[in-house]
């Protein structure tokens, strides 16, 4: 391993802060979206970085993230279908005015 | 030898960096197309992390899906809700010191947890896996959820087709 | 054979019934249903008397209840005295019945009189032939609520309710007397037969005394002595009829009847019969004394009663129990005669008062000739029956040794002339004094009555007097052996010089000189004042015990007005108070309870409905947030 593991995983960590802090935050729900991507793309890493360096199978690393990548993928078309769904009823992509989802 | 390593690893952390700065501007950018930029950055980045970890595959799959497919999809969007991208006040609504609190407070104890777990590392590191090693992996212990995911996307598939098509009268 | 006697007192009961249920259907007829059975029983009795007088006494007792080992009976006891009375009762009943059959013809309420009067008839004749006391008492109480209903008979008179409740009233007065002695006997001997009442009386002592005066006091009742006379005089306000029969013949004669039958108690204690004889005496004398200046003819008529029953108790006070029987039989003849014959002037004339009347010899010859026997045989001229009876108690009273008895008695006969021949005078003779009088004479159906009665009045003092033996006396005496004495002439001419005075004094007032009244009451002013205002008994009796006992009931019906009716307001008020404050206590508290935790409810639900903002947002803020909780508690601590 060129670097430590667990400095890898700090990245991992600082990109899933990111994102977290990012789906809080956004005005845009587009941004919401890319905050998501971010967070999973932080998962990946984790994953990868413990298939290169765990003492258990790495095969299960990449396949997990291959498989989080597919889901990632499907889960972007839907966020979008959804997008465009809310933009053509309401014209609005700005998420303080959208609060429909309560009783 | 010494300073290729020395310098690969330093290329690293220097990688690291800006994927992390890229990062950063994904979630603070006002302008939701230079976030969307900011987060091809960030892939791209990541897709070098997974080449640098000798996982290939893994890296060439992260341009074509995310790259390719995803980011497409979303400047797509991004396009499409194009004409009301600037508001007059501002990209971050009134969460921003709590979640930023949030954020910060899980970041720091992911990294406390991260250094203070014995993991069982392999000393060495593993050997890269191939293609080869992957598909045999995806067609025997993973097949089903190899054909699961399937199932997933094409669920999604339908799904986002539901959700988008316009009401008929 | 042995219940033979019972009928008498029950065929008019029978009459009773038949006449109050079947009345309506009945009408006129209702009088003969009574007087058919009045008849009937007359001619059971007069069979009765034939027996009693070749056999000796009939009786026959049952067994009633059993009291503690004592057995009260019930049942008949015809001897001597009981003939006596039952032939009095049933022939002047029948007669009178006979006269009401016409005086009443024309009342609404007919049917019902006659009802009255059966009723009547029938507890008379109980009480004539009871075994006991007991016996004796219920009749005499039946009497007392027959007198009540007769004298009210015409109750939408006011005066004619008043009376008969003053009736009631006052006799009631003497009943507990009555009832008193009855227990008190009781309670000495446990025996209260008449046939065994001398031989149980014989122990004596003052119980017995205090029970003996306790009885005479219902004969002051009763027989209107003084001083429970008051309710007499106003008793006129009945029907003539019912005067006749039951204020004359047989209801007052009732109490003298009760003293004959205790005679046996009474004569063990001379101190009680000297009481009795005062009584009557005193009653005697105040009663003429009234009559003298009474107006009204009935009244003059009731005044006489009282006095002839003062002359029957005092007779027996002076043990002169023959003389006081015997003269209880020839007044009920006289005084029936008396009184229907004052009804037929009053159903002729249509006017009570004397003043107003005048002449009426030519107009009504029956009544006028029947009146004037009753009156001579009152006033004891003989050979009518009055005097022999009368010459009896007097004879009895200078005999007892009691002289002023005897000169009071002697007085009050000479009253008793005058005052009679005054009512003759002044109605039957003389000119008419009112001019809207026109006398006519009464039909037969009263007449004949009159007829009859008058040959009584005459002829029944026959059997008692000297000419026949004194029979009556020896069939009375029985086992009684004093009453016997021997003719006394000095008696004799006191008592006929007495009578014919009276009457010679009552010419010259109201035939010959008729100014001299007016004279004498101015002159004697007082004494005229006392007697026309009947020694204000009623005023006294109203003052001393009428007022404060209203008073009384007035208070108590205040107290029941305002405590006992306040109570039950003031409960009512206190629950509607009380279910007020409830009230309140539902809708403040109880309610305010209920609605305090709704709102409690409202509220929290207010607060904690803000979570749902519908923002995604704070959604994931909240996640992030539980799972930086669950990081810190297991990671932690």
């Amino acid at each position: 391993m060129i670097i430590p593991l667990e400095h890898l995983l700090v990245f991992g960590a600082f990109l899933f802060a990111a994102g977290i802090y990012g789906a809080l935050t956004r005005r845009n729900i587009l941004g919401i979206l890319l905050s998501i991507e971010l967070i999973l793309n932080a998962v990946n890493v984790n994953l990868v970085a413990f298939s290169r360096s765990t003492s258990l199978s790495p095969e299960t690393g990449q396949i997990f993230a291959l498989f989080v990548m597919a889901l990632a993928a499907a889960a972007a078309v839907v966020g979008l279908a959804i997008v465009l769904a809310l933009f053509r009823i309401r014209k609005t992509v700005w998420t303080d005015e959208i609060n429909l989802l309560k009783w | 030898m010494e300073t290729l390593a020395f310098l690969f690893q330093w290329g690293l952390y220097a990688l690291l960096a800006v994927t992390a700065v890229a990062a950063v501007g994904v979630v603070t950018l006002a302008n939701i197309f230079h976030a969307a930029l900011c987060l091809v950055a960030v892939l791209i980045g990541v897709a070098a992390v997974y080449a640098a970890l000798s996982a290939g595959f893994l890296a060439a799959v992260q341009i074509l899906i995310y790259v390719g497919a995803i980011m497409t999809l979303v400047i797509f969007a991004i396009m499409l809700t194009e004409r009301i991208a600037t508001p007059a006040s501002g990209t971050a609504n009134r969460l921003v010191f709590p979640a930023a609190l949030g954020s910060l407070v899980l970041f720091i104890v992911l990294s406390r947890l991260i250094f203070s777990t014995a993991w069982p590392l392999r000393p060495g590191g593993n050997a890269p896996l191939t293609a080869e090693d992957l598909g045999r992996a995806l067609m025997g212990p993973y097949a089903l959820p190899f054909e699961v995911i399937s199932v997933v996307l094409v669920a999604a598939l339908v799904g986002a087709l539901v959700i988008a098509r316009k009401d008929r009268p | 054979m042995i219940l033979l006697p019972c009928l008498i007192p029950l065929l008019p009961l029978a009459a009773f019934a038949v006449n109050l249920f079947f009345g309506k259907r009945l009408r006129a007829r209702a009088a003969w249903v009574s007087v058919a059975t009045s008849s009937i029983s007359c001619l059971i009795a007069f069979y009765c008397i034939a027996t009693v007088v070749r056999t000796g006494t009939m009786k026959a007792q049952w067994v009633w209840i059993m009291l503690e080992n004592t057995p009260l009976r019930f049942g008949y006891l015809i001897d001597p005295l009981a003939c006596v009375l039952l032939f009095v009762v049933t022939v002047v009943g029948t007669l009178i019945q006979v006269y009401s059959a016409g005086y009443m013809h024309d009342d609404p309420r007919f049917t019902r009189f006659f009802a009255y009067v059966s009723l009547f008839m029938s507890a008379m004749l109980t009480l004539v032939i009871a075994s006991n006391y007991v016996l004796f008492f219920m009749a005499w109480e039946v009497m007392g609520l027959c007198s009540y209903f007769l004298i009210g008979f015409w109750f939408e008179k006011p005066s004619a309710a008043d009376a008969g409740r003053k009736a009631f009233l006052v006799t009631r007065v003497g009943d507990v007397g009555f009832l008193a002695g009855l227990m008190t006997l009781f309670a000495v001997t446990r025996n209260l037969d008449f046939e065994s009442l001398g031989a149980s009386a014989q122990a004596g002592g003052p119980l017995l005394a205090v029970a003996a005066l306790l009885i005479f006091c219902g004969t002051i009742g009763k027989s209107a002595q003084f001083p429970l006379h008051v309710w007499l005089p106003d008793a006129m306000e009945g029907p003539t009829p019912v005067s006749a029969l039951i204020h004359a013949a047989t209801m007052v004669a009732a109490g003298v009847y009760l003293v004959a039958r205790s005679f046996p108690l009474f004569e063990i204690f001379p101190d009680v019969l000297t009481v009795v004889a005062i009584t009557g005496t005193l009653t005697a004398f105040m009663a003429a004394f009234i009559a003298l200046t009474a107006t009204d003819i009935k009244k003059v008529l009731a005044y006489s009663t009282i006095s002839q029953l003062g002359f029957m108790v005092a007779a027996l006070g002076l043990k002169g129990y023959g003389a006081g029987t015997f003269h209880l039989m020839t007044h009920a003849f006289f005084k029936a005669l008396l009184f229907l014959g004052a009804g037929s002037v009053i159903h002729g004339t249509g006017t009570q008062d004397l003043r107003e009347m005048g002449g009426l010899f030519g107009k009504m010859r029956h009544t006028a000739l029947t009146f004037l026997a009753g009156s001579l045989a009152i006033a004891g001229v003989p050979p009518l029956s009055g005097f022999w009876s009368k010459d009896e108690i007097l004879a009895a009273a200078y005999q007892s040794g009691h002289g002023i008895i005897y000169y009071v008695l002697l007085l009050t006969a000479f009253m008793t002339a005058f005052y009679m021949f005054r009512l003759v005078f002044m109605a039957f003779f003389g000119k008419p004094r009112s001019p809207g009088i026109h006398a006519h004479e009464s039909p037969a159906v009263m007449t004949v009555p009159l007829w009859i009665l008058a040959a009584g009045a005459v002829l029944i003092g026959l059997p008692g007097s000297p000419l026949m033996g004194n029979w009556l006396g020896r069939f009375l005496a029985g086992p009684h052996t004093h009453g016997e004495h021997a003719l006394n002439l000095v008696v004799m001419f006191s008592s006929i010089l007495a009578g014919l005075g009276g009457i010679l004094l009552a010419w010259l007032f109201y035939v010959r000189a008729p100014q001299l009244p007016g004279i004498v009451a101015r002159r004697a002013s007082l004494l005229y004042r006392m007697s026309l205002n009947k020694l204000w008994f009623d005023e006294i009796y109203h003052v001393l015990i009428v007022r404060p006992f209203c008073f009384l009931a007035d208070l108590l019906y205040g107290f029941d007005q305002k405590a006992i009716d306040g109570i039950v307001n003031e409960t009512g008020l206190a629950t509607v108070r009380t279910s007020r404050l409830k009230a309140w206590i539902d809708t403040y508290l109880v309610d305010g309870t209920v609605n305090l935790v709704g709102a409690l409810v409202q509220l929290s639900s207010a607060l904690v409905r803000r979570i749902q903002t519908g923002f995604v947002q704070h959604y994931l803020l909240m996640i992030l947030a539980g799972i930086l909780v669950l990081i810190f508690l297991e990671f932690r601590p």
